[in-house]
């Protein structure tokens, strides 16, 4: 008796050490983002004023703000958005309303995570070969657009199937059986229930393009611009690059570390604030259904 | 009567060209990953006319802008694996423990806060990371172990780790999710503890899509590019130590693209590293597709 109540306390005292490490492990997460988000809020917050985020870089970019590149990455992920939506949104109704289970469904679905695993110098090295220079847009604010568009592609699709996915069969049917057509009911039923569905996923592609670096080095960034641009053919600056360049490859590197942290903080606070909207939106969608 | 069933026909005949647009769009990504395939190779074949693929995948040296230049991307490709394998070790661990956390043994209330935090590790931009491992992490490496360069193997692979993290622990998360409830409750009931619950029946019956989560994880690691570029140090060499620099293939191909002059021996040998990592990269997707599709859990009855 004495003996199996000791087992017993023995194996009791395992899960609680082991649940302890299980713990450990998911407050490792959460210390690991605050430190980032630490370094970055308690050094960046000074260089942070209203020249910094309304004037061009000055002196060899060792003065002034950042202007240009904020402008930049908001046309880089909005035209990422006006390429992936449409045709991730159209591929996801494919996915969910049209087809049927066989060779051909499961060979679109190994495309798509595959596409999803392309590494992203690889799309960058993709752009740079097949927009760049194939279709000659030259390095512009379109190449860069559609490299980012093809990078997120996944992420759309992925992101309006599961909404499609969470509209009840009930509301198909209810229309179908009033006599309605696929395309209808579709279009007039299961498209407006999957809209913030969609909407979220589409808040989380802008804020992945925003973030990515190595796709529009070859195809839409530059070190410096003297003016903002004009046209989708032109060159133009953005965050995420400015932060490497000015961290890795300026002539005064001590000298801007700033403006660096000032502008890695306007570049985590762009993208956890589309993140926070897409949460939170997403949370209180899950309440109401 | 009549101009109903035209009408009904014109409808019939409308329904057939909406389903055929959305199948021909849903074939873009397929499409893509084609074109993507096509020109790779297209700027990268041409280096095997000056070099050849066993020496281009197995010699020593890279020295593209030496004359003569060599393209042996051996080192790149060492440093790819080893950053991606000791990433692992430390990502695969806290990546399934985190996901064995949220699902097995946190409240409801502590998921609601740990998951978005899960979340926005995610989405940390990569450069941002290795913004952080070359100004904070680097200097601290450097004087703790008192050694020549915080830029090393150990350093990105630290950082790296951090980004696989939320890959492996959100799919691991799913997957111990799908394991059917009666098997947990089988177990309780005959009086094993929680944990030997997990460690019998919860871990292998999820076995797969925890395999999976690791395979993803890991082919995230080795085509990230900023966190290498920025933190690994850049030195094209075999490494003799965890905190020897080293120049994975992505580093080597973001950092030198800029300066390749176009379609000279450099640039295709750039692109032939592209084919190199996308070639991991898809081996790594198509084992996991595998593991998924082979192995799947149908059931209380496949344990």
């Amino acid at each position: 008796m004495n003996k199996s109540s000791s087992l017993l306390r023995r194996r009791k005292l395992i899960q609680i050490a082991i649940f302890g490490l299980f713990r450990l492990s998911a407050a490792i997460n959460g210390i690991a983002l605050l430190v980032v988000v630490y370094f970055l809020v308690a050094r960046g917050w000074r260089a942070i004023n209203w020249t910094f985020l309304t004037q061009p870089p000055r002196e060899a970019m060792t003065e002034g703000g950042i202007l240009p590149c904020i402008v930049g990455t908001l046309c880089l992920s909005l035209g990422a958005i006006l390429v992936a939506l449409p045709i991730g949104v159209a591929s996801a109704i494919y996915l969910n309303e049209y087809a049927r289970p066989g060779r051909l469904l499961r060979a679109i679905r190994i495309g798509i995570n595959n596409l999803a695993g392309v590494p992203s110098v690889v799309f960058g090295l993709f752009g740079l070969a097949f927009f760049v220079v194939w279709l000659k847009m030259g390095v512009s604010i379109l190449a860069g657009s559609l490299t980012l568009g093809v990078l997120t592609l996944p992420v759309i699709i992925g992101a309006s199937e599961e909404a499609l996915r969470s509209v009840p069969d009930t509301y198909r049917e209810a229309s179908l059986g009033l006599g309605a057509t696929k395309w209808q009911t579709i279009y007039k039923v299961v498209l407006p229930a999957a809209l913030p569905g969609i909407l979220t996923g589409a808040i989380l592609g802008v804020s992945r393009a925003a973030g990515e670096t190595a796709p529009i080095m070859f195809t839409a960034a530059v070190f410096y611009t003297p003016s903002l641009p004009t046209s989708v053919f032109d060159e133009i600056m953005a965050l995420p690059y400015h932060i490497y360049v000015l961290a890795t490859a300026g002539t005064e590197i001590e000298a801007t570390r700033h403006l660096q942290y000032g502008t890695a903080l306007v570049l985590i606070v762009l993208v956890f604030g589309l993140n926070l909207i897409a949460i939170i939106y997403r949370a209180r969608l899950q309440r109401r259904m | 009567m009549k101009k109903n069933r035209q009408t009904g026909k014109g409808r019939q005949r409308r329904e057939r060209a909406i389903s055929f647009f959305f199948f021909s769009v849903a074939l873009t990504s397929i499409t893509i990953l084609t074109l993507i395939v096509v020109f790779l190779f297209w700027e990268g074949l041409p280096i095997f006319s000056k070099v050849s693929v066993y020496d281009f995948l197995f010699g020593q040296y890279w020295y593209p802008t030496d004359d003569p230049p060599d393209f042996g991307i051996f080192p790149l490709i060492v440093a790819s694996l080893a950053v991606t394998a000791m990433s692992a070790v430390i990502s695969i661990p806290l990546g399934v423990m985190t996901a064995l956390y949220l699902a097995e043994s946190a409240s409801a209330r502590l998921r609601e806060w740990i998951k978005p935090i899960v979340e926005l590790l995610a989405a940390l931009p990569s450069v941002v990371i290795g913004f952080f491992g070359m100004v904070i992490v680097a200097p601290f490496l450097q004087e703790i172990l008192d050694i020549p360069t915080g830029l090393n193997l150990f350093n990105a692979s630290l950082m790296l780790a951090f980004m696989s993290v939320p890959t492996i622990c959100s799919i691991s998360e799913d997957a111990i999710y799908s394991v059917p409830l009666e098997l947990k409750e089988a177990s309780l009931a005959l009086g094993a503890t929680q944990w030997e619950t997990i460690a019998r029946v919860i871990l292998p019956a999820s076995l797969s899509g925890i395999s999976t989560a690791i395979i993803l994880g890991m082919s995230r690691a080795i085509g990230e590019t900023m966190v290498v570029l920025m933190i690994a140090g850049g030195a094209a060499q075999l490494p003799s130590s965890i905190f020897d620099p080293v120049r994975p293939m992505p580093a080597s191909i973001a950092a030198e693209m800029a300066e390749a002059p176009f379609r000279s021996d450099h640039y295709y040998a750039l692109f032939a590293t592209g084919v190199v990592l996308f070639a991991f990269t898809l081996l790594f997707n198509l084992i996991s597709e595998h593991i998924s599709n082979k192995y799947r859990q149908v059931g209380a009855a496949t344990l």
